[in-house]
């Protein structure tokens, strides 16, 4: 949430002094960097706000997954949580052009040039969106459009809808204990505490940690090394030079490796959605009544630890080069990714859970 | 909660020492490296460099000649009389005379505009670029560059690399290196600076938000 104020406060600024154009968008950054009074520091807060954003939802994602917060009675908050990471990564897609830098460049030549797989409608398909037979000023108007207002509109509206919806079941926690069954004289839930001022509280807590951080890398590693700022982006976009390496944003790499390790390229862009999509069908997927990871099973706990390697691996291999070993190892651990949804409904049965308590059970210290 | 900070921190850092520069063996050529963007007296000296050995050819597109002066401490005489070499006024963005179609036609390739060199090609390379060229009788400029093979810059700083000491050679490329690092990002200096009260600040906020957590929740347990 404090990354999606501040993600949208800057980006409001930036929007006054940028200008969506082939032959202005790459000189408006850097006047911004230059001549705008702290438009510095507005555009690297922007530009490492986006990384953070993924490293946040991210761990948002690992968590509900740890706890079984996608299940039962929370599938709907699920569902829009995924419906939130797909506008967050094309709102990702479409920011990333605006600089027009040679890697937004032909990054954005990439991703579209995957629609072109379907059957049948696919050429049309890329060249409708493109608006053009190549990314062109044509193209980054409209992108520029869809960052700016559509996408934002609808993270909004979905944002809205998923604390909606978390507001009806309430809160899960790493019990996996449904508080609002055991109800006090007030129809309180005895085990639940309010939001304010324990939550808040708390949240403060987290929220000047992660600012710590984000804080650092603004200030400190604003090009973390190339991966929030990438070099090819240091010049501006050339249609006639290919940058060595296409590689896309680091939040990205895990779907790209996936794109890369299937032979087929068609075939690529189909695993490549469906590794997207799986996500979406987690709480039907999984069999298991028992939601927190502290009551599951080891096949759970085990296919879950595989499935993170897998990921981080994916995310690593997406930014080497598609040679030898890289492409044998993106391999694996595509088939180990797969198998962590597709093999769910089977291991997820033969679980030997623990008793989950009725009540939330307090730890003597907090750990 | 720790949990999660330490995979936060992996995420944070893991990619950063990931990162292997570039492929080229630049080692050799950047021995007497240590460019200092915090020294104003190098920086002024690069400036100095800058526009007598490579303005001529290059431009810093992006950068205006008052902002420089402004950033380093020089008077707006001095920067008349010393830096701008063409009829341009303060106010204006650092460029040349050269066209791009002659310098396409006398290089092969236009001089490119060096404002954001720094930051595209790294520090290191543009000081191991300036530092390895070597006579080669086959290349029409009469030099080629270890760093850069078949690179059409002529080796401009042939004369001083003669009349200097590798000392006072490298304290020349340290001073101009610098200062295309500060055009890269003209506000780098002030961006740590500003960046070590912010991190001061939050620190503090931290104690204080995490008594605050502690107090509140004493009751619950």
């Amino acid at each position: 949430m404090v990354v999606l104020v501040i993600m949208l406060l800057t980006g409001f600024f930036l929007t006054m002094n940028y200008k969506p154009s082939t032959e202005d968008a790459f000189n408006s950054v850097e006047y911004i960097m230059r001549s705008v009074e702290n438009g510095w520091l507005i555009r690297y807060m922007h530009s490492t706000g986006a990384s953070f954003f993924f490293i946040v939802i991210y761990l948002h994602m690992f968590r509900a997954m740890l706890y079984g917060s996608y299940k039962k009675p929370r599938e709907l908050i699920w569902v829009l949580g995924m419906l939130l990471y797909f506008c967050l990564m094309a709102e990702a897609f479409f920011g990333y052009l605006l600089p027009w830098g040679n890697m937004s460049y032909w990054a954005g030549q990439v991703i579209v040039n995957l629609f072109g797989y379907i059957p049948f409608i696919g050429e049309s398909l890329t060249e409708w969106i493109r608006g053009d037979y190549f990314i062109s000023d044509i193209t980054l108007n409209r992108f520029f459009a869809f960052h700016v207002i559509f996408l934002p509109l609808s993270i909004i509206g979905l944002v809205a809808a998923h604390i909606l919806a978390l507001h009806h079941v309430g809160s899960n926690n790493p019990d996996g204990v449904e508080i609002k069954e055991h109800l006090d004289e007030n129809d309180k839930p005895i085990d639940g505490v309010a939001f304010h001022p324990f939550h808040t509280s708390k949240d403060l807590v987290g929220i000047t940690v992660f600012l710590i951080f984000y804080f650092a890398a603004v200030f400190f590693a604003p090009e973390m090394g190339g991966y929030f700022l990438e070099v090819d982006n240091f010049e501006p976009a050339d249609p006639l030079k290919t940058p060595e390496h296409i590689v896309p944003s680091w939040y990205f790499t895990p779907y790209y490796a996936i794109l890369r390790a299937v032979p087929n390229a068609a075939l690529g862009a189909l695993f490549l959605v469906l590794a997207v999509l799986l996500f979406v069908f987690l709480p039907w997927l999984d069999k298991c009544e028992v939601k927190s990871i502290r009551y599951r099973g080891w096949q759970y706990k085990f296919a879950l630890a595989l499935f993170s390697i897998s990921f981080v691996a994916l995310g690593y291999l997406g930014l080497q080069p598609a040679t030898g070993i890289y492409v044998a190892l993106a391999r694996f651990f595509t088939i180990t990714y797969f198998a962590f949804f597709l093999l769910m409904p089977f291991y997820t049965k033969l679980e030997k859970t623990k008793t989950v308590p009725e009540r939330v059970v307090y730890e003597k210290k907090e750990s | 909660m720790k949990k999660l900070l330490l995979i936060c921190l992996a995420f944070v850092f893991i990619p950063g020492m990931v990162n292997a520069a570039g492929s080229m063996n630049l080692d050799e050529y950047i021995e007497g490296m240590d460019v200092k963007t915090s020294d104003a007296k190098s920086l002024q000296r690069g400036a100095r460099n800058f526009f007598n050995y490579c303005s001529g050819c290059h431009t810093l597109q992006y950068m205006r000649y008052n902002q420089i002066a402004d950033d380093l401490g020089i008077t707006e005489d001095q920067l008349m009389k010393n830096l701008i070499f063409t009829e341009s006024a303060p106010q204006n963005l650092v460029k040349n005379n050269m066209l791009k179609e002659d310098g396409d036609r006398w290089f092969g390739k236009a001089p490119p505009d060096l404002t954001l060199v720094t930051r595209r090609k790294s520090s290191e390379y543009v000081y191991g670029f300036l530092n390895s060229f070597y006579e080669d009788s086959s290349s029409p400029t009469g030099v080629n560059n270890h760093v850069q093979d078949a690179s059409s810059m002529p080796n401009v700083l042939w004369d001083i690399q003669e009349r200097f000491s590798d000392e006072q050679y490298s304290q020349f490329l340290n001073d101009t290196v610098g200062f295309l690092v500060y055009a890269g990002e003209p506000i780098i200096e002030k961006r740590k600076s500003m960046g070590v009260w912010v991190i001061g600040f939050l620190l503090i906020f931290l104690v204080l938000s995490y008594a605050l957590y502690k107090d509140i929740w004493r009751e619950v347990k």
